[in-house]
């Protein structure tokens, strides 16, 4: 498996080296890594299993991806400012727990409990998700707390009001009541459309608008050079402070989508659900290519790193290797792919250092 | 960076001190190159004990270069060492150290979370099988210190000490270590006058014990004060030599500037119009004071001044005049100065954002941290300013983005392979004219260069120059900072000179003379 990864790398190294130009050629090489890496896990363990390249296989992996890449496209703006965000996981517990509280009690505006239609309920799960990411925006931006400390603090906050919400249980039938009007919570993680269930549509939508938004608009742009250069882009006139605040609203946003895709799917809302899935998001992104140094990467990237965590898990539960053995693969799958390319980059900066040395000791003779 | 071979004749005034005494330490013939660059070519240097050397020279002349090889953090290509006329080869600082010579940084190396007496033996700690003695350290640290500055534990944490008692710790460090030579970069550049007056006097106390400094210094007030001999160097050469009581101003000025670099810039200087633009006043600064908020020492003080339409202002200053203050406060980025900026009357809010909406762009000094998004593509970087003039509902116009960048890139003879290529790979002059293009693109009224030729070529900078004459011709006002004389009296139509955060006049017209300029911005020496 690992030499199998690692010989696939070699001519692609080849060739970013002799073609230095640009951060273009740079990410496409990136994705065309995580995507060749999914290739080869894959082909792997469609040869152990026939089971898995099925067509109902892929759309079951695919169903499993899909919570994970949702969390991994809002981490990614994120980590794009050089930030990161380990409240994910606790945010989606919430934001579906919120939901939950919402389809079984209502809104209790004036006394009386309001009950509201489905659509509405979801919409308060995720700005729910938005607002405590907004939060962490803004503790990072403005009190200029570490985020790493500021979403810590929030891992524990959110999971603690999901379960302060439920009392420690979980929120069951979320069916609704036709009487009430409240009907189908769990249409989302249940219907299907043409075959494939809503989760898979919801992911692809979330995924598309993000890489849109990071590619294509003011907004995206500004969050790469905050990223690549924080004092650079507070010189340019961009307004950095905001940019935070807005990431991490991004981030708890899609972490709200991610909270009502699971409460949905069971119709219950567990306010322990998605515990450590905040590592899988990061795992993703990183895995997609995205620097932890911020300013490098891109959503499709961490769409596709997402899809090769999943995979691989997936495959090892269908040759029956044990979840142990299944965490330990994740972690060196992590790091290998991420040590290749870290290599890759320090060879071609040797490379470099080697010529200008030659070239430099031709000019000198004294030395 | 200029010459070749022609003027560098090392003039000795009067009789040369140098008896039969061997130096404290010497460097005979050093070279080093960097890349193609010469940043010494065959100097020889020598520092007496007992003595402080001035080492004097605009930046780049080689100084620090210098500095680096004689304490072991550079090796030199080509050339020796002697300490006490005894060769010896250093191979890294810690060698140096154990010569007994020690570098003390512009920038102090020290590490704020230790205390004085851990930072004094970081690196030299005296131990036994690995265990530090923390006793010895604080006891050896105590007597050094008292001979300094007795208020000083040595069980404190450098990172509660004031900046000029860092400079004390590191002293007490060189002192430690039983330091025979002392070299110093720029050390007074963060201290207040009263630190600056014990500074010296322990200087003194020094040289009394026979130590040798050397001290590298722009502020012209301090170099008479405590310089016994003056070494002045020039692209890469030592040029002059002398006593520092044989020779006067005109002397240092003479040798630090040379005649080639003066004649290469006159022929800009000619290009400069008498009565630059028209007489419209498009910025006023008003009043404009910012203090440090560590010293509370002012870093602008009361600074007033108006830029006109079609002209290029120079702000002419040593280092911590007040320049680059000067020049992020009019760019929006102190918010913590007082006093009005306005626009053509109009005063703007104390943000970039605001100040680059209003009219006014900026071109950073440090354009590596400052500036550059090194991650980004050039054409990323060229659009940072004004990606909202090209979008529609938030999403950029990609069109629009490569035709601005286009323009930009030909108006200003950006040489590039392509557009999206990373910025990292282009020269330092086409990394600062993609800066340029920057701060052009959001249509600017007031252009505000600090330093914009550090670190690019002498054919880059002679561009930058005339790339600036064209856009002033164009209308824009330009507010040209720097610390290189001969080059702000070739591109600016009026210079106005600071000194200390004090405004010491401007100067126009048949005023604008190098000798002017030079008295107003040591005018410190004879408050």
């Amino acid at each position: 498996m690992t030499s199998e990864t690692s010989s696939d790398h070699a001519p692609a190294a080849a060739t970013r080296i002799s073609a230095p130009s640009g951060q273009m050629a740079l990410s496409i090489l990136t994705r065309l890594r995580s995507l060749a890496a999914l290739a080869i896990i894959v082909a792997i363990f469609s040869s152990l299993n026939p089971i898995y390249l099925t067509w109902d296989n892929m759309v079951i992996m695919t169903q499993h991806v899909s919570v994970t890449a949702v969390l991994a496209a809002g981490m990614t703006f994120v980590i794009l400012t050089a930030g990161i965000d380990l409240s994910v996981g606790s945010i989606a517990a919430l934001s579906g727990v919120v939901a939950g509280y919402v389809v079984l009690y209502g809104l209790p505006l004036g006394g009386t409990p309001v009950y509201l239609p489905t659509l509405v309920v979801i919409l308060i799960g995720i700005l729910c998700g938005t607002l405590v990411g907004a939060i962490n925006g803004f503790v990072v931006a403005f009190l200029r707390i570490p985020a790493f400390i500021t979403t810590l603090g929030m891992l524990y906050v959110a999971r603690g009001a999901a379960l302060l919400t439920t009392g420690g249980g979980s929120f069951i039938g979320l069916s609704g009541d036709p009487a009430l009007g409240n009907t189908g919570f769990d249409y989302v993680g249940t219907a299907r459309w043409f075959g494939l269930p809503v989760q898979i549509y919801v992911m692809a939508l979330v995924g598309i608008v993000a890489a849109f938004v990071a590619s294509r608009t003011v907004f995206g742009r500004h969050v790469y050079a905050v990223g690549g250069n924080e004092r650079a882009a507070m010189s340019a006139g961009i307004p950095v402070r905001m940019v935070k605040v807005l990431v991490y609203a991004i981030s708890g946003g899609c972490a709200g989508v991610a909270g009502i895709l699971l409460a949905s799917q069971l119709a219950a809302a567990d306010p322990t659900a998605a515990t450590n899935y905040e590592l899988g998001a990061i795992a993703a992104v990183v895995l997609g290519g995205t620097s932890l140094f911020g300013g490098q990467g891109s959503v499709g990237g961490s769409i596709v790193g997402a899809f090769v965590i999943g995979f691989l898990n997936d495959g090892l539960v269908l040759t029956n290797v044990s979840e142990f053995w299944q965490m330990v693969a994740t972690g060196l799958v992590i790091v290998i792919a991420v040590g290749v390319d870290e290599a890759q980059r320090l060879g071609g900066a040797r490379l470099r250092a080697r010529q200008r040395l030659r070239a430099a000791s031709a000019s000198t003779p004294g030395k | 960076m200029t010459g070749t071979a022609s003027d560098p004749v090392v003039q000795t005034v009067a009789a040369d001190p140098r008896g039969t005494a061997a130096a404290a330490i010497e460097a005979v013939d050093v070279t080093k190159a960097y890349g193609g660059i010469l940043a010494l070519d065959r100097v020889s240097f020598r520092a007496e004990p007992g003595k402080v050397t001035v080492l004097l020279g605009e930046n780049g002349a080689g100084k620090s270069t210098l500095m680096r090889v004689l304490a072991g953090e550079t090796a030199p290509d080509s050339g020796h060492l002697l300490r006490e006329g005894r060769q010896m080869r250093l191979r890294s600082s810690r060698d140096a150290r154990r010569e007994g010579i020690a570098l003390i940084h512009q920038e102090l190396s020290l590490f704020p979370a230790l205390t004085v007496a851990q930072n004094i033996f970081a690196g030299m700690e005296k131990h036994r099988f690995g265990v530090t003695n923390e006793r010895r350290h604080g006891e050896i640290a105590a007597d050094v210190l008292s001979r300094l500055d007795g208020r000083i534990s040595p069980y404190r944490p450098v990172g509660e000490l004031a900046v000029g008692q860092r400079q004390l710790v590191e002293i007490a460090k060189a002192l430690a270590h039983d330091a025979r030579v002392v070299i110093m970069d720029e050390p007074t550049s963060a201290l207040s006058n009263a630190e600056v007056d014990a500074l010296f006097k322990i200087i003194r106390e020094l040289t009394a014990r026979g130590v040798a400094i050397i001290y590298i210094s722009h502020r012209m007030d301090e170099i008479f004060r405590i310089a016994d001999q003056l070494v002045v160097m020039r692209d890469g050469r030592k040029v002059a030599e002398a006593p520092s009581t044989a020779v006067n101003m005109d002397w240092i000025n003479e040798n630090m500037l040379g005649s080639r670099q003066r004649a290469a810039m006159q022929e800009l200087v000619t290009s400069r119009r008498s009565s630059a633009g028209g007489r419209d006043e498009i910025l006023h600064v008003r009043n404009v004071s910012l203090a440090n908020p560590d010293t509370q020492r002012l870093l602008l003080s009361d600074v007033t001044f108006a830029l006109r339409k079609g002209e290029i202002l120079g702000v002419y200053g040593l280092l911590g005049a007040g320049k680059t203050e000067l020049a992020e406060t009019v760019a929006g980025l102190r918010s913590d100065t007082t006093g009005d900026v306005l626009l053509a009357g109009t005063p703007l809010a104390a943000t970039p954002a605001a100040r680059i909406a209003g009219g006014i762009a900026f071109v950073p000094e440090d354009r590596r941290h400052q500036a550059i998004i090194p991650t980004a593509s050039v054409r990323d970087n060229i659009t940072l300013s004004c990606l909202r003039r090209m979008a529609t509902f938030g999403v950029v116009s990609a069109q629009r983005e490569r035709a601005r960048v286009k323009g930009m890139i030909e108006d200003l003879s950006i040489r590039l392979a392509s557009a999206g290529q990373s910025i990292m790979g282009l020269s330092g002059g086409n990394q600062q004219k993609a800066i340029v293009a920057r701060a052009l693109l959001t249509e600017p009224r007031v252009l505000v260069l600090d330093e914009p030729t550090r670190g690019i070529d002498v054919g880059a900078k002679a561009e930058m120059f005339r790339l600036m004459r064209k856009l002033a011709d164009r209308g824009l006002a330009i507010l040209f900072a720097s610390s290189e004389l001969p080059e702000i009296l070739a591109v600016a139509d009026r210079i106005l000179v600071l000194s200390r955060g004090r405004v010491r006049g401007v100067f126009e017209g048949p005023d604008l003379m190098e000798r002017n300029i030079l008295d107003a911005s040591a005018d410190d020496l004879r408050d």
